[in-house]
């Protein structure tokens, strides 16, 4: 794994989100040594949008997360972003689905751009095949309220992938809400170490039910259903796995 | 605490033994509980003779620990008390302010609404370098103006910590209303959480104040009551603009305890007075984000100044008091029974209270609160102008005619559908009379896509006698009677979602140099709200002449309410050289950026 490629990107970013935050041009004569009458505050948000115990009808169950964090000003901020699980009981270290690093920029009211990189494998050990990876992506809200996260990812190998995620949040009360949600992943190659297929990869669509006892901290329970297909589901049925799954969840929203 | 500032600050100790002596001795717990001013026989004759509170002041600021609404809390104290002391100045008078910072950061004290040398005016930045820990900055300008007006803090968000007071201007010469008792009524909004985090939670997370959003029974309950096509389409906008209909406040009562001379409904701060008794309620919103609508139930009220300048009389039941603004209302209670003063937050996500009563210990019936309303199609109309393709604007038509025809929605649907016709389908021929061979409307005539007629959000027209902007005329003309030479446009700007807010889509940080005016160059200056929400916009240093078609009676106000989609406009007389700031008074908004700079030169 090369870590150090992460963090020599993340120093640069962090150098121009520095020099980004730049105050108003005086031209109203205050002496140098004068505050700016306002100043501008970056800021840190970090979110666990899904941590939860995942129960499936025949696969293994599983913690799983999906998480964000970010920190910068309006316009440019450094995102950390991951998604991965711990299947209980496989004897396996935890796996990053996702790692990613990227820098972020606000490119329209409800979009921002963002790009960086990314790293797949185990969280502490090489129990699961690794890789790096490129990836671009647009993450917003899209009319009607619906949260979308698009994003394009090429490997070191050159593999190319995509995904796009959605979710939405249905408003039942002030604080108790059903969040439909959805992620589709594509490939345009096969990579058999990752169980990914070319083509349509899985679809996966979940219902979860929330309660938010703080604007910050809302458990919730839910279900999903999955579904793998073409290659990815010949790759699964080779490895033993099934290909269509359906499971419980229980779990936390938490936002610091 | 009342004490300590006595023995450390000597010429604080006049108003506070002034303030405390209706109160009898041994009442030091209540002093401590009640700024020092809010004496509850207020001022028996304002005429006084020999008013001794000013020309010199000396106030100190601390953080210290303070009860409020029965609460031990940190909030920021002005010689002790939080919100801070009355300060009473008379016009003609050389004023002479020395504020000592006993903070541990920066400090500043901005004189709301008065007109001073702009090194006086107390912005860090612009007028000064701030007061620094441990320092005392001495102001000292010539007051120039009577009336009622208020102070607070410039440095960051230190204001939403209590870092103000009111300030009021005793006349030189007689005014033009009589009282037999005053009474000053600061509204403010109190958080226990700290106002960084208050300012990040709305940064990092849209709606997190609001605990009235819709929900999925508010859906049904439209459905039955307007149909299924009318209710679907009507969201279905809102949905697709990724806007809830309602944001009214951003910061609500789910975190603001809302104060009323540093007291919170529960503590009910009684006003006393004498059946028979003409008092003069002056008062100030001293709030750091909300609007209030306050009324008297039993009592008539007649607004007699607005922003410290007097007006022509205007009875009213109820009046929406914008942040930062201040209006004098004359009651006269007749009989000995206490009376309720209510100011309902603008979004009824809780009220401030107190009781006006003929002696201490009544209560009268708290008033039933209203429901929120839902923001009609000129904050939809004003957010979305921009993107808005023909479909949409008839589906909003449409919508609007079939969909929204019920109780205190229909009045906003009406003047919304008025002001939509004037700034988009060009009903402008009225005012094109009065326009001049410039292409500019005459000197006080109101901007097409005013709703000057209107109280705002939430108000149903035909309840009570609600004042609004159009009903103000200065009581005597000022003395500037000349044609606006040019007309500057700002637009104020928004994104919701991230929280940012700004002039002409630029937030301050991102702006190059100030507005200029021309020294003694009069303007006029049109704001246009952009967004959906409401904007008190304050200019420092100089008066605003709001042009409410009043024609010569024009009122001149320091802050200007902009509903969602209005265009306001107001007329200027650049005569004070210097920087000067020039913001939305929503602190979050002007720390969000909604901040500029004007240059007189």
């Amino acid at each position: 794994m090369t870590i150090n490629i992460p963090m020599t990107a993340a120093g640069a970013v962090l150098t121009m989100l520095t020099l980004s935050v730049a105050q108003a041009e005086d031209g109203y004569e205050a002496p140098d040594d004068w505050p700016s009458p306002m100043v501008e505050h970056n800021m840190a948000m970090a979110l666990f949008d899904r941590l939860e115990y995942a129960v499936p009808n025949k696969g293994d169950e599983a913690l799983v997360w999906d998480f964000e964090a970010w920190y910068g000003g309006d316009v440019n901020r450094v995102y950390l972003k991951s998604e991965g699980d711990n299947v209980q009981g496989d004897g396996e270290d935890a796996e990053f689905e996702s790692l990613e690093l990227l820098y972020s920029r606000l490119v329209a009211d409800f979009w921002e751009l963002q790009g960086g990189i990314g790293y797949q494998g185990g969280v502490f050990s090489d129990d699961h095949a690794e890789r790096t990876y490129g990836v671009v992506g647009l993450q917003g809200v899209m009319p009607y309220g619906i949260e979308t996260d698009l994003a394009l990812q090429v490997s070191d190998e050159g593999d190319v992938s995509a995904s796009v995620e959605g979710e939405y949040d249905l408003r039942l009360t002030q604080r108790l809400y059903l969040q439909p949600r959805t992620e589709i992943a594509v490939a345009a190659s096969e990579v058999e170490a990752f169980g990914v297929g070319e083509g349509l990869n899985s679809v996966r669509v979940g219902m979860r039910l929330g309660y938010q006892v703080t604007r910050r901290f809302a458990p919730y329970v839910g279900g999903y259903w999955e579904k793998q297909y073409g290659d990815t589901a010949d790759l699964a049925r080779a490895s033993g796995d099934a290909t269509e799954d359906t499971g419980v969840v229980a779990g936390v929203r938490l936002m610091f | 605490m009342a004490s300590s500032s006595v023995i450390t600050h000597p010429l604080s100790r006049r108003q506070i033994l002034k303030g405390g002596a209706a109160l009898g001795l041994g009442s030091a717990a209540a002093l401590g509980l009640r700024p020092s001013w809010a004496n509850p026989w207020g001022r028996t004759n304002a005429y006084a003779k020999g008013v001794e509170e000013g020309p010199e002041v000396a106030l100190a600021i601390r953080r210290e620990s303070l009860p409020v609404a029965g609460q031990q809390t940190h909030p920021i104290s002005i010689n002790g008390s939080s919100p801070g002391p009355l300060i009473r100045l008379k016009e003609g008078q050389d004023a002479v302010l020395r504020v000592t910072n006993l903070l541990d950061e920066p400090t500043s004290i901005h004189w709301h609404g008065l007109i001073l040398p702009p090194g006086m005016d107390g912005v860090p930045g612009l007028s000064f370098a701030g007061i620094a820990p441990g320092e005392t900055f001495t102001y000292r300008f010539p007051v120039r103006q009577n009336g009622t007006y208020w102070y607070h803090s410039h440095s960051g968000l230190q204001e939403q910590l209590g870092h103000a007071g009111p300030l009021i201007i005793d006349a030189a010469e007689r005014e033009p209303f009589r009282y037999d008792r005053e009474h000053v009524l600061l509204l403010t909004d109190w958080t226990f959480e700290d106002p960084m985090s208050v300012f990040r939670n709305l940064k990092t997370a849209e709606g997190y104040y609001n605990f009235q959003e819709r929900t999925i029974a508010d859906f049904f309950a439209d459905v039955r009551e307007k149909g299924f096509a009318a209710t679907a389409e009507m969201r279905g906008m809102w949905a697709k603009m990724r806007m809830s209909s309602r944001d009214i406040a951003d910061v609500t009562g789910s975190t603001y305890t809302y104060l009323l001379n540093g007291h919170s409904p529960e503590e009910n701060w009684t006003a006393l007075f004498k059946a028979g008794e003409r008092v003069r309620l002056r008062v100030i919103n001293g709030s750091a984000m909300s609007y209030f609508d306050v009324r008297i139930p039993g009592l008539n009220m007649t607004v007699v100044a607005a922003d410290g300048q007097p007006v022509q009389p205007v009875p009213v039941d109820e009046f929406r008091i914008a942040v930062a603004e201040t209006y004098d209302v004359l009651v006269m209670p007749e009989d000995n029974t206490a009376y309720t003063l209510f100011a309902e937050s603008m979004d009824r996500s809780g009220y401030a209270r107190a009781t006006l009563a003929p002696r201490e210990g009544m209560a009268a019936e708290i008033p039933e609160r209203r429901q929120i309303a839902d923001r009609g199609m000129e904050a939809m109309g004003a957010h979305g102008m921009a993107g808005m393709d023909h479909s949409d604007m008839e589906s909003m038509d449409h919508a609007n005619m079939q969909g929204m025809d019920h109780s205190d929605m229909e009045s906003m649907d009406h003047a919304n559908m008025q002001s939509m016709d004037h700034s988009s389908l060009g009903g402008m021929s009225d005012e094109r009379n009065g326009m001049k061979a410039s292409g500019m409307l005459a000197a006080g005539a109101a901007q097409p896509g005013s709703r000057y007629d209107q109280a705002g959000i939430g108000i149903d027209p035909d309840a009570r006698r609600t004042l609004v902007y159009r009903d103000l005329k200065a009581f005597t003309p000022w003395t500037d009677r000349r044609e606006p030479g040019r007309e500057l446009e700002l637009h104020l700007t928004g994104n919701m979602e991230r929280y940012m807010w700004s002039f002409d889509g630029k937030k301050f940080s991102e702006v190059t140099g100030p507005l200029h005016f021309d020294k003694d160059e009069r303007l006029r200056l049109i704001l246009v709200n952009d967004t959906m929400m409401e904007h008190p916009i304050h200019l420092h240093g100089m008066w605003m002449e709001l042009e409410n078609g009043q024609g010569e009676l024009i009122p001149r106000k320091h802050t200007l309410n902009v509903k969602p989609g209005e265009r306001v406009s107001a007329l200027i007389t650049a005569d004070a050289e210097g920087s000067w700031a020039f913001h939305c008074h929503l602190l979050y908004h002007m720390d969000a950026g909604m901040f500029r700079v004007v240059k007189v030169s």
